[in-house]
């Protein structure tokens, strides 16, 4: 069968990867080079940026190849422009353009978080539901109206992403973090007191790093303290989610992102689905984390929109807030 | 007559982290509502307090929501209801308190005054910020349910808002409001 393929790069924070998807969603490949810090460090920008300029050509061609795709067949060219880490954003960024200007493709600019929503809505075939991302760049909740996710509800301070990779770092627990508390966690259920703060919609986590951090100085076991820290953390974006339905009223909730995998975290957002007749979806475990496919799949959505953007204006956005993208390819619910 | 509110256990909290939020927050409520009372604000008269089952119970206040009201009255009543509430909401943030979820479906009509109810969300503030959410929220309820005479309503009570707490704070907290409004954060639903 004959079909239109898109080509996505992703190198917003650690992850370098690339991928090849079919204007149907079939994802024909999907290659990643990670850049991994050592314990108790955390991402270097400067360090990933070589990383990512070194593995790029690599990645690129594997994914091409992998797709048995030619560069001369793609229809467009998607890239992450933001929101990232500067230098490791312009390292995808130049490959792209180099690529859409040697073989005169078009270049698409992609919102890495809006990537994060369409992979999971692609893998999970949620249509119209509440967005729960979770990832070490975000902790928002949205929700689609008049041709832009809008949030609902977000943390305050550090994502809950952040949460993990921070308390991991000062204690050099290997990265990534996330899976690493929640393996300690399950070996205990002694739970002991730490703050929960939610605002509305909202919630903050610095007030509970520092207090985990301090659980651990006066002597609780680190097993107990992740297992604690998990259940504050997960119980209190399950407590917005919940707000968030309320007011809403959608009837589907897909949980995205890198801290998606979590399976505390899962468990909390389907409780709280059920309680408002709400059908939770996850994204397919493959696509939590940072990835190729992610922009090659928005990249498709917004090409067949006739959204491309001029290689000299192809800024890197290292800000860009996703309730700023105009999503032209998808429509209210009516 | 007496009501007794109740905050249910939620199945995605352990029981432990369950009981001590539903018992701090039935505290800080009734604590808030105390408060309110104080500086003038018209609230439920609190009976008594039951940290142990996550709940008080408050006098019945036989009338309708604002909400259903503002229907049923003629425009200069529910001009004045609305400059009342204005007043109310003034008293409240000049007492250092915000609502948190300051709504006309939060508002209860009966013998010729409002009550305030549901402090759930409301807090000890003299924040600008906090006051902002507060100013947005009732101009959303508003505008959600009322839609053809939102915004007289609306104006009615920021003049009575101001006519509490003074021009120049007034204006603050609508800007502070019109600032958090474009932060797209709260905004309405199409």
């Amino acid at each position: 069968m004959i079909s239109l393929y898109c080509l996505g790069i992703e190198s917003t924070a650690h992850t370098f990867g690339a991928s090849v998807v079919t204007e149907q969603g079939q994802i024909l490949s999907d290659v990643r080079d990670v850049y991994v810090s050592a314990p108790g460090t955390g991402i270097h920008p400067r360090e990933a940026a070589e990383h990512h300029s070194v593995v790029a050509a690599k990645v690129v061609s594997s994914a091409l190849n992998n797709a048995g795709v030619n560069a001369s067949q793609l229809a467009g060219v998607a890239i992450a422009l933001g929101p990232g880490l500067g230098p490791c954003l312009r390292v995808g960024a130049t490959v792209a353009r180099s690529i859409a200007s040697f073989f005169h493709t078009p270049l698409i600019p992609v919102n890495h978080a809006i990537g994060h929503i369409e992979i999971g809505t692609l893998t999970t075939g949620a249509n119209d539901p509440l967005v729960v991302l979770v990832s070490g760049g975000h902790t928002a909740i949205a929700a689609f109206s008049g041709g832009k996710w809008r949030i609902f509800g977000e943390t305050e301070d550090i994502t809950l992403g952040n949460l993990y990779d921070m308390f991991a770092r000062e204690i050099n627990l290997p990265s990534p973090a996330g899976p690493e508390i929640e393996k300690l966690a399950a070996k205990s259920e002694n739970f002991i007191s730490l703050p929960y703060v939610v605002k509305g919609n909202d919630v903050s986590y610095s007030g509970l790093l520092t207090a985990s951090l301090a659980k651990l100085r006066t002597g609780v076991s680190l097993e107990d303290v992740c297992y604690s820290m998990q259940e504050v953390s997960c119980s209190m974006l399950a407590e917005a989610v919940e707000r968030s339905l309320a007011y809403t009223r959608k009837k589907e909730v897909l949980l995205t992102g890198g801290v998606a995998a979590n399976r505390t975290l899962q468990k909390k957002l389907s409780d709280v689905a059920g309680l408002h007749d709400a059908t939770p979806h996850i994204v397919n475990q493959a696509y939590t984390g940072d990835c190729g496919p992610q922009i090659a799949w928005t990249g498709m959505l917004a090409l067949r929109s006739g959204v491309t953007i001029a290689v000299a204006e192809s800024r890197v956005r290292p800000r860009w807030r996703l309730e700023d993208v105009d999503i032209v390819w998808r429509r209210d619910a009516s | 007559m007496a009501v007794r509110k109740t905050r249910l256990a939620k199945p995605y909290r352990v029981l432990q982290l369950d009981a001590a939020i539903r018992r701090g927050r039935t505290v800080h409520e009734t604590n808030l509502m105390h408060e309110a009372r104080k500086l003038g604000v018209p609230v439920p008269a609190i009976q008594h307090i039951d940290p142990e089952t996550s709940s008080f119970i408050m006098d019945y206040v036989n009338g309708p929501t604002l909400k259903e009201e503002l229907y049923a009255v003629s425009p200069e009543t529910r001009g004045k209801q609305c400059n009342l509430l204005g007043r109310m909401v003034a008293l409240l943030h000049e007492g250092g308190i915000v609502h948190g979820d300051l709504t006309i479906s939060n508002v209860l009509c009966a013998d010729g005054k409002l009550f305030l109810i549901d402090f759930g969300l409301g807090d000890f503030s003299t924040e600008l910020e906090d006051r902002g959410v507060d100013l947005l929220l009732l101009s959303r309820a508003m505008k959600s349910t009322h839609i053809k005479f939102h915004e007289e309503i609306f104006a009615a009570f920021l003049h009575g808002y101001s006519a509490t707490v003074g021009k120049r704070l007034g204006v603050e907290a609508v800007n502070k409001m019109r600032e958090i409004e474009r932060r797209g954060r709260y905004s309405e639903r199409t």
